[in-house]
């Protein structure tokens, strides 16, 4: 697929010689499309189509997108909730070992799993209604092996303290918390068994707007304080661009766009990534402008178009994206895009947007 | 300052002098809703003008009553919800303020109810597939609302839904409009469903939360249409969101709501660049920007939206506020007035707020007076 | 003017009026229930607390599941009666001996088709309860016996008295009874519910029937439940091949139309079955299509758990999958597992009756609602002898119970609703 051609020899879209925690490369996730009686397969859903990227210790990368271009695909994957069809998953466990997540067999991903978490979208579907708090929260450390009721007591005790909760209410269910306050449960949650990467998928786009300031200055908070690395998950680009250090953008199934945060907000390569930006509305009403909205609509992941996956929507098409894939190159130094022409366009950034 | 006289509370009346009067005016709506376990005010004094041509947008949080609102409106409150109080005046195209209609006394079942919604209201809903009925043609559908609404003949109808949905930007529609809505992508359907309130050339147009299902490119594209159909009819837009960005885009007044009430509104441009009411100013604080700078703490409203079983008696937002006078904000309810040229607050911070719930002055201006809303010692002491 | 208005200074928010100047008459409107009403100085909760003041919501708060159940199902009135109504069934099987007076056996044809007796209360003036002696005679014309009250006997009634011997659950030898007649023999005397054309106490068989039937259909739901929920969390949590085969068996088995097969099946029954064996056979019979509803419930409650989010958590914090299965899952559809079983049993108990009304299932001299009413398939019979159709009556009341239960628990146990 093109894709990774353009990569450097030791396949890393971030600077040689950091300390990667996490190196993905080649994921794929098709899903079988079956018909009739027989349940034949007829053809594949392209999830996840061929993703390469690595995280930094102590990073936040923004996975970004639109509905369906496999963002959670790629996030479950990482943390082997769904197992991918193809690619490598490389992580660097605490004890320094690298292992591939992906093909890891069953009972030492088990033991892997206190160093990968996750935050849910959803705060609601998240938390086991029959469940108290005390048991969510100390779920993880009895399944791994903290028997002493008492000993998890004090650790939910603290931990719903780190995330700002009042420990007294931990007998409490579920639904006497509000939104914002079950995504602190679902964070807690996460933390129980220090991981050193947490996922978080869209933590924030099912809260209510006063809601929302007061769940990312926490995830800030906790980064700072216990050193996490994020990969975090979402659709807004405000969002994104609060939270994080680099940015790949994503469109069925491939990421089109990667880059540290400010280079790909002033200036993209993509012009994906451009559409995505002035998109978005902004809160005041004298930046406002006649924007020209991309045509169209996000393709079918089953059926997917011919060369550039963007052609048909592509306000800067040419003959040849209709034909070939474009390569996902370093543009400019830290910046990675999949365009064949990311090198002449000259694509406006917020900055631009902002000021127009 | 006890000499305010409070009027109607008509907002954006434009330049001097010169009142159009509105096409829609919501005077102290109140829609609560009874139910075993207690009574929700789920709209409780909501006043505000729409005109033609121009967009309200009404914002506010999950149970502010935005969407009751506009519910209350078209008077398709589910049960057990019911209006209660206010008067809910749709101005006929015929004269300025001649031809008044109380909707909230209108049967909600009947005939000239069923004949404003459609007709003269078109309603645009958050998912379009729920407004479609699953075993009949997108066209079939647009066809049956056009009929309901004009002397139209089968082929005639069909005509102008085709040319509907071309209106609305639904590619090769002479053959989308014999399919099926599970058939269109969310996009194509949100077009369709704009297409169906179009049906009858309404002259309100209610969108509640039109692009909140929607990805930001499609989301950008609907916003774009609706401006482009305002532009080309006239008619006026109420939009419900949550969504501060969607507003800044579309609106020209804005009504903000917490729990229930309004607590304030006015022009856009003094909305986002001169808030009155501490929950408007929290709330534009404290979303992230692509302008703004990154990765840097966010001011926070404290705590969550109460449940609206358990509303704070006094100023609903007081036990968020930073700005709380206890032994006044949690125990009396602050009213809604002018507390600057075209914009109003309900909030103690402004004097004339104060002066209102204080003075009981007799009716001025022909205005309505609010109740007095302490004990008269109080006046006079 | 204006100096009468009380002036708060916003950068001076220490100014306080006086509470009871303030007192809100502004609330006299109809207020929000379950809020107390907070002093002027009310507590502000720090940032990310729960807004939690009354008692009430403290409740609410710490309310497990089952209690949040138990709170919404005690205000369904129909479902509480059903719930009255079916108890008292059940105690009718476990006391079926007890609440008997007569030996249900006990035939005697010079006693057949007597109808049933009225019950006297008072006895001048007293509480008394007694029925007449019935006199039976030949009628010259017809030579028919016809049976008449004779006021002038009085047979008083008396409560728990002795009478036939049984064992009690089964275990304990008694001879107490409810009701029983002083100094004569309860099988010739008293007649609450008449009797059938062999003399036989129609209310001792029909408190014996009660017994077979009921527990018919609770054996045959717990054959159904075992079966369903097995097959149906095979076919739900792992999905696949195993789906396949148990989803399209249970399409199958469906498309069968019930009452030729249920003939097939009984008659492929050895007539030389004990009674018990029969029963059984019966049972089985009958869980054979019960057991696919459940399936589907049981299926479809993993298929959507399967999907939620605190699923994938516990999975993701590296739960065993037993462990995932029976502490996250199962606890919460266990709820709707009880209230589809609820409403499964009035579709046993109506097969067990259909089916031994039609002759295809139990037969004399096992008892059952079905058997009893067997008798009353003759139009002649029915037309004389009214009360042969009186063993209609608790089949309807039990459907009727365990359909009103079943709805209120259904309602009351989904959290989502």
């Amino acid at each position: 697929m093109g894709q990774g051609n353009g990569r450097r020899g030791n396949g890393s879209t971030a600077p040689a010689g950091d300390d990667l925690l996490l190196e993905v490369s080649g994921l794929k996730k098709f899903y079988p499309i079956r018909r009739g009686f027989l349940r034949k397969v007829v053809g594949h859903v392209r999830a996840v189509d061929d993703v390469s990227f690595d995280i930094r210790r102590g990073e936040t990368l923004a996975l970004v997108g639109e509905s369906g271009c496999g963002k959670t695909t790629t996030s479950r994957c990482i943390l082997r909730a769904i197992s991918p069809t193809a690619g490598k998953i490389l992580f660097k466990t605490d004890g320094g070992r690298v292992v591939d997540v992906a093909t890891l067999p069953r009972e030492r991903l088990r033991a892997l799993r206190p160093q990968m978490q996750m935050i849910f979208q959803d705060p609601y579907s998240s938390l086991n209604p029959r469940m108290t708090i005390l048991n969510i929260v100390g779920e993880p450390l009895l399944v791994n092996g903290v028997k002493n009721r008492q000993e998890r007591i004090d650790r939910v005790e603290e931990l719903l303290r780190l995330v700002g909760l009042r420990p007294e209410f931990m007998r409490r269910y579920p639904h006497a918390f509000s939104g914002g306050q079950r995504q602190r449960i679902g964070i807690a949650r996460a933390l129980a068994l220090n991981p050193s990467l947490v996922v978080a998928d869209e933590p924030v786009s099912a809260l209510d707007v006063s809601v929302q300031a007061q769940i990312l200055n926490l995830l800030l908070d906790l980064q700072e304080r216990l050193g996490l690395t994020y990969l975090f998950v979402a659709h807004d680009l405000s969002v994104v661009k609060h939270l994080s250090d680099r940015v790949a953008v994503m469109y069925v199934g491939k990421i089109v766009e990667l880059a540290e945060r400010d280079q790909l907000f002033a200036a993209p390569k993509h012009p994906y990534t451009a559409a995505l930006l002035s998109a978005v509305p902004k809160p005041d009403p004298r930046a406002r402008s006649r924007r020209q909205p991309l045509r169209g609509e996000v393709a079918n992941p089953a059926a997917p178009p011919s060369g550039c996956y963007f052609h048909p929507r592509c306000p800067y098409a040419i003959d040849i994206c209709a034909t070939d894939a474009p390569a996902f190159e370093e543009i400019v130094p830290g910046q990675w895009a999949a365009c064949h022409r990311a090198r002449e366009l000259r694509l406006p950034g917020i900055a631009l947007a902002s000021s127009a | 300052m006890g000499d305010r006289v409070m009027g109607d509370g008509v907002i954006g009346d434009e330049g001097g002098g010169a009142v159009r009067a509105p096409l829609l005016s919501v005077r102290d709506l109140k829609t609560y809703f009874f139910q075993d376990d207690g009574m929700v005010k789920a709209v409780d004094g909501a006043s505000f003008d729409v005109f033609a041509g121009k967009t309200l947008g009404i914002v506010g949080e999950s149970g502010c009553g935005k969407s009751v609102t506009a519910r209350s409106i078209m008077r398709i409150v589910d049960r057990p919800g019911r209006i209660v109080g206010g008067r809910i005046l749709l101005r006929s195209a015929k004269g300025t303020g001649s031809n008044e209609i109380d909707l909230a006394q209108l049967n909600a079942d009947g005939a000239q109810m069923r004949a404003i919604n459609g007709g003269e209201i078109g309603l645009i809903f958050q998912e379009p597939m729920t407004s479609f009925s699953p075993v009949h043609t997108v066209g079939n559908q647009i066809v049956e609302a056009i009929r309901l609404h004009r002397a139209m003949g089968k082929q005639a109808a069909r005509d102008r839904a085709i040319e509907l949905l071309r209106l609305v930007g639904v590619p090769r529609p002479e053959g989308r409009v014999d399919e099926y809505a599970h058939q269109l992508s969310g996009g194509l359907r949100q077009r369709a469903m704009i297409a169906m309130a179009l049906a009858a050339d309404p002259k309100l147009l209610i969108a509640d939360e039109p692009t909140t299902a929607l990805d930001v490119t499609t989301q950008s594209q609907i916003l774009n249409l609706l401006v482009d159909l305002q532009e080309r009819n006239g008619m006026a837009i109420v939009l419900i969101t949550h969504d501060l960005g969607v507003i800044a885009e579309m609106a020209d007044d804005v009504v903000v709501m917490y729990l229930g009430r309004v607590v304030e509104e006015g022009p856009v441009d003094d909305i986002f660049h001169a808030p009155k009411h501490p929950y408007t100013r929290a709330l534009l604080r404290s979303i992230p920007s692509v302008d703004s700078p990154p990765r840097r703490k966010l001011p926070t409203i404290s705590g969550s939206i109460p449940h609206p079983y358990n509303r704070p008696p006094g100023c609903p937002f007081h036990t968020r506020c930073p700005d709380v006078m206890p032994g006044l904000c949690n125990v009396v309810e602050p009213p809604l007035v002018p507390v600057a040229l075209g914009q109003m607050a309900a909030c103690f911070l402004y004097p004339e707020v104060r002066a209102a719930t204080a003075a009981p002055e007799p009716a001025a201006g022909g205005g309505r007076t609010p109740a007095p809303l302490l004990p008269t010692a109080v006046g006079r002491r | 003017m204006a100096d009468t208005v009380p002036i708060y200074d916003p950068t001076k928010a220490t100014v306080t009026p006086s509470p009871a100047a303030l007192a809100p008459e502004a609330t006299s409107g109809p207020t929000a229930p379950a809020v107390s009403a907070p002093g002027p100085l009310a507590q502000f909760p720090a940032p990310g607390e729960p807004l939690l003041t009354s008692d009430a919501e403290e409740r609410v708060a710490v309310a497990t599941q089952a209690q949040l159940m138990w709170r919404r199902f005690r205000k369904h009135r129909l479902a509480m009666i059903g719930a009255g109504a079916v108890i008292a069934f059940y105690l009718v099987v476990a006391l079926a001996d007890f609440l008997s007076y007569a030996d249900p056996e006990a035939s005697d044809a010079q006693r057949g088709l007597i109808a049933p007796q009225r019950v006297q209360f008072f006895l001048d003036g007293r509480f008394s309860p007694h029925v007449y002696a019935m006199v039976g005679e030949r009628d010259p014309a017809t030579f028919k016996r016809v049976y008449t009250e004779d006021p002038t006997q009085i047979i008083p009634l008396t409560f728990f008295a002795p009478g036939f011997d049984y064992k009690l659950f089964g275990v304990i030898p008694a001879d107490m009874h409810l009701i029983g007649v002083e100094g004569v023999n309860p099988e010739e005397t008293l007649f609450l519910m008449g009797t059938d054309l062999e003399g036989r106490d129609m209310w001792s068989r029909v408190m014996y029937a009660t017994r077979t039937s009921l527990t018919i259909g609770l054996v045959a739901v717990v054959v159904s439940l075992v079966l369903g929920v097995i097959l149906g969390g095979i076919s739900g949590f792992y999905g696949g091949f195993a789906d396949t085969v148990i989803q399209r068996t249970i399409e199958i088995l469906r498309s069968v139309p019930t009452i030729p097969l249920w003939m097939g099946l009984a008659a492929a029954m050895p007539k030389t079955w004990t009674v018990t064996q029969v029963y059984f056979a019966i049972t089985i019979i009958i869980s054979l299509i019960g057991w696919t509803e459940l399936a589907r419930v049981v299926r479809g409650r993993f298929l959507s758990l399967r999907e939620e989010d605190f699923v994938t958590a516990a999975d993701l914090v590296g739960a065993r999958q037993s462990r995932i299965i029976f502490v996250h899952m199962v606890p919460l559809f266990l709820s709707h597992i009880i209230a589809a079983t609820t409403l499964a049993l009035p579709a046993m108990i109506i097969s067990e009756t259909a089916l031994s009304f039609l002759g295809l299932g139990l037969r004399p001299p096992a008892i059952s609602w079905g058997v009893l009413l067997q008798q009353a398939q003759n139009v002649q019979t029915v037309a004389l002898s009214p009360w042969l159709l009186l063993p209609a009556l608790p089949v309807i009341l039990v459907i009727l119970a365990f359909n009103f239960l079943g709805d209120g628990l259904r309602d009351a146990a989904d959290p989502y609703a």
